[in-house]
């Protein structure tokens, strides 16, 4: 067992001759909550590609809690213990609140079912469907969407939209939780909000979180340690006043 | 004690629609052939109504649930019919019970559609849209021209089987009720929500850990082993069975039939289904000679207005007023205010994807008020 939840080695992808990303190394502790920040087109979504599987790795190695995933499929890694949002929401937009939410649940062990029992509504099915909802209910109370449960998710107002999808990528029990600009387009209430609901999901589900943000407070106010992404490579990594006054990193945001 | 809870909330009248339906049909021809009202002519009818259902309820399982379009379900009925015939024939030489036989061949046909269904669902898990339609399509083209080059299948005379009888009703609206038990439950079972998860955003199902491939291969077998006990209840009503009964045009009939009651509402299926059957049969009655050019004319208005007027406010209202399901919930929940917001009661109805109006009065409505143009304010302000 390694001492870092998640750890990669020279990981990179070239789309072609595009080096989209390349030697990004990342140590993540446990119980961490971490920030990837850099300016547009750093990276930084590709990284996230790259854990979950979307993309394979054309250089370089993952691992997560010591176990190597590296060029695993998106289902795997997931069952593995890795699950994300996304940077444009992508929820389950026909489908009621509680039930994106019962998705999410549905590749935990202790909800397996034969679709052969669904299909003939045998004991097991009932069981199994009732735990499932009643797991579902909770975590929609963590995320103060219970009220809503029954709604449409496309009806949702876009705050609740992105809570919904970080409950949802919670329910598949995920060791390492990825969040893609979980603040984008929140008003400063609902940000200070969520600060507290992803401080709350690290302390009480026992998640290392690693997210993506462009709002420099809500990084600093909440990411224990970062990485500065910039055209691919890391500029600077470590503490998060220390990175965020790195003159590398001020020109590569501002400019000069 | 909490599963015949459960069983008992299974029994409400808004889950049972569906059997309360196909029941009603089985019932009604039932008492009438008991009386010797039955003509034989509806008889038959109501045979060809089952086995249209069963075809309507299976592609819904493809297109409206699992959301790929597929062009060849009369490719597998055709598989269906004469494979399921074939075996029917020498089991006749063995078994002197026709019920038997019928059960027996149904199974058999429904198993190597359900083969057929594995095999196509494999490249639905590379293409999408269009191009595997246009597979599908391809798909059932080639089904029937191997069964018309075959001469162990009768070659293009078709394969000569031995009917039923009058009926044979009966047996497929059984099969009809059994099927429809079988596909519900899938689709209101956890397999269900991780199939329509795949429709709605296949991306994020993957990210869900759900299993794509299998779910998708899943839907197409299951989908295909209904549309093949399909094709042998179509084998034992009509003979021969020929190949070019399972055209294109049939598989689009069949779409038809799933596209005017509502993508992912099985409900409508059955419905359009019955309609689109009892059309048929009256345009063919109805238009002598001649006048027989013009079914599918007649046959394009109907549906064109079907489709036009199906949403427009004014029946929808009125249609809300006739809808005897939100009658009863209405007065469910007069009586007792408390227990609206306990949706123990029904967590295993599916919400579907065209039909909103639909799903806005079984889901949402009975919550509150819900206006869908104007979302809730976000934001603590």
């Amino acid at each position: 067992m390694s001492d870092y939840v998640l750890e990669t080695k020279n990981l990179g992808i070239s789309f072609g001759g595009l080096k989209a990303v390349q030697d990004v190394n990342l140590k993540i502790k446990k119980g961490q909550i971490y920030g990837l920040i850099g300016p547009n087109g750093a990276g930084k979504t590709t990284v996230f590609n790259l854990l979950t599987g979307v993309y394979k790795p054309t250089t370089g190695t993952f691992f997560l809690n010591g176990e190597e995933l590296t060029g695993k499929g998106q289902e795997k890694i997931n069952h593995k213990g890795i699950a994300r949002t996304f940077q444009n929401i992508r929820l389950f937009n026909n489908m009621s609140v509680i039930r994106n939410v019962l998705v999410g649940l549905h590749n935990q062990p202790e909800f397996k079912c034969n679709p052969f029992v669904s299909m003939l509504k045998l004991p097991k099915h009932y069981d199994t469907e009732v735990r499932m909802r009643n797991k579902a209910k909770e975590i929609l109370k963590i995320f103060d969407l219970y009220e809503e449960r029954n709604n449409l998710a496309c009806n949702l107002p876009y705050g609740k939209q992105r809570k919904l999808e970080i409950a949802r990528a919670l329910a598949t029990n995920p060791k390492l939780l990825l969040l893609d600009e979980p603040a984008a387009g929140m008003n400063p209430n609902e940000t200070a909000e969520l600060m507290d609901t992803v401080r709350y999901i690290r302390d009480n589900f026992d998640v290392t979180v690693l997210l993506i943000e462009h709002d420099i407070k809500f990084v600093s106010g909440l990411c224990d340690e970062i990485t500065v992404l910039n055209f691919g490579t890391v500029l600077c990594q470590g503490d998060v006043e220390k990175a965020l006054n790195d003159p590398e990193v001020v020109k590569a945001y501002i400019g000069g | 004690m909490n599963y015949f809870k459960n069983i008992k909330n299974a029994f409400k009248f808004k889950n049972c629609i569906n059997y309360i339906i196909v029941g009603a049909m089985l019932i009604i021809s039932l008492v009438m052939s008991s009386m010797g009202e039955l003509p034989r002519s509806s008889a038959d009818l109501l045979a060809q109504m089952g086995y249209s259902i069963l075809l309507a309820v299976s592609l819904n399982l493809v297109v409206g649930f699992l959301g790929e379009l597929s062009l060849g379900h009369a490719g597998f009925m055709c598989v269906g019919a004469y494979i399921g015939c074939y075996f029917a024939n020498s089991l006749y030489e063995v078994i002197d019970s026709k019920l038997l036989v019928l059960i027996i061949s149904m199974l058999i046909g429904g198993s190597v559609a359900a083969v057929f269904g594995l095999i196509i669902g494999l490249p639905a898990l590379r293409l999408k849209g269009d191009y595997l339609a246009i597979v599908t399509l391809a798909f059932g083209e080639i089904v029937r021209t191997i069964f018309k080059n075959q001469p162990a299948f009768g070659a293009a005379l078709g394969l000569s089987t031995k009917r039923f009888g009058s009926d044979l009703y009966i047996v497929a609206l059984i099969v009809v009720l059994i099927s429809l038990f079988l596909i519900q439950n899938i689709i209101r079972s956890k397999h269900g929500r991780a199939i329509t998860a795949i429709r709605d955003n296949e991306i994020a199902a993957k990210a869900m850990g759900i299993n794509i491939t299998y779910y998708k291969l899943f839907v197409f077998v299951f989908a295909a082993f209904f549309a093949g006990v399909a094709g042998v209840i179509f084998g034992s009503k009509v003979t021969p069975v020929t190949y070019s009964f399972f055209s294109f045009n049939y598989s689009i009939e069949i779409l038809v039939m799933v596209v005017l009651g509502g993508m992912g509402n099985i409900t409508g299926s059955i419905i359009s289904a019955v309609f689109i059957t009892y059309l048929n049969f009256q345009l063919q009655d109805k238009l002598p000679g001649e006048l027989a050019a013009l079914k599918y004319l007649v046959y394009a208005i109907i549906l064109i207005l079907v489709v036009i007027y199906n949403n427009a406010p004014k029946l929808a209202a009125l249609r809300e007023k006739l809808s005897i399901s939100n009658a009863i919930s209405s007065k469910k929940k007069s009586k007792n205010p408390a227990a609206q917001h306990d949706d123990k009661n029904r967590w295993d109805v599916v919400p579907t994807k065209i039909p909103m109006d639909e799903i806005v009065s079984t889901d949402l409505k009975q919550e509150k008020a819900y206006t869908p143009d104007k979302p809730e304010k976000g934001g603590t302000e």
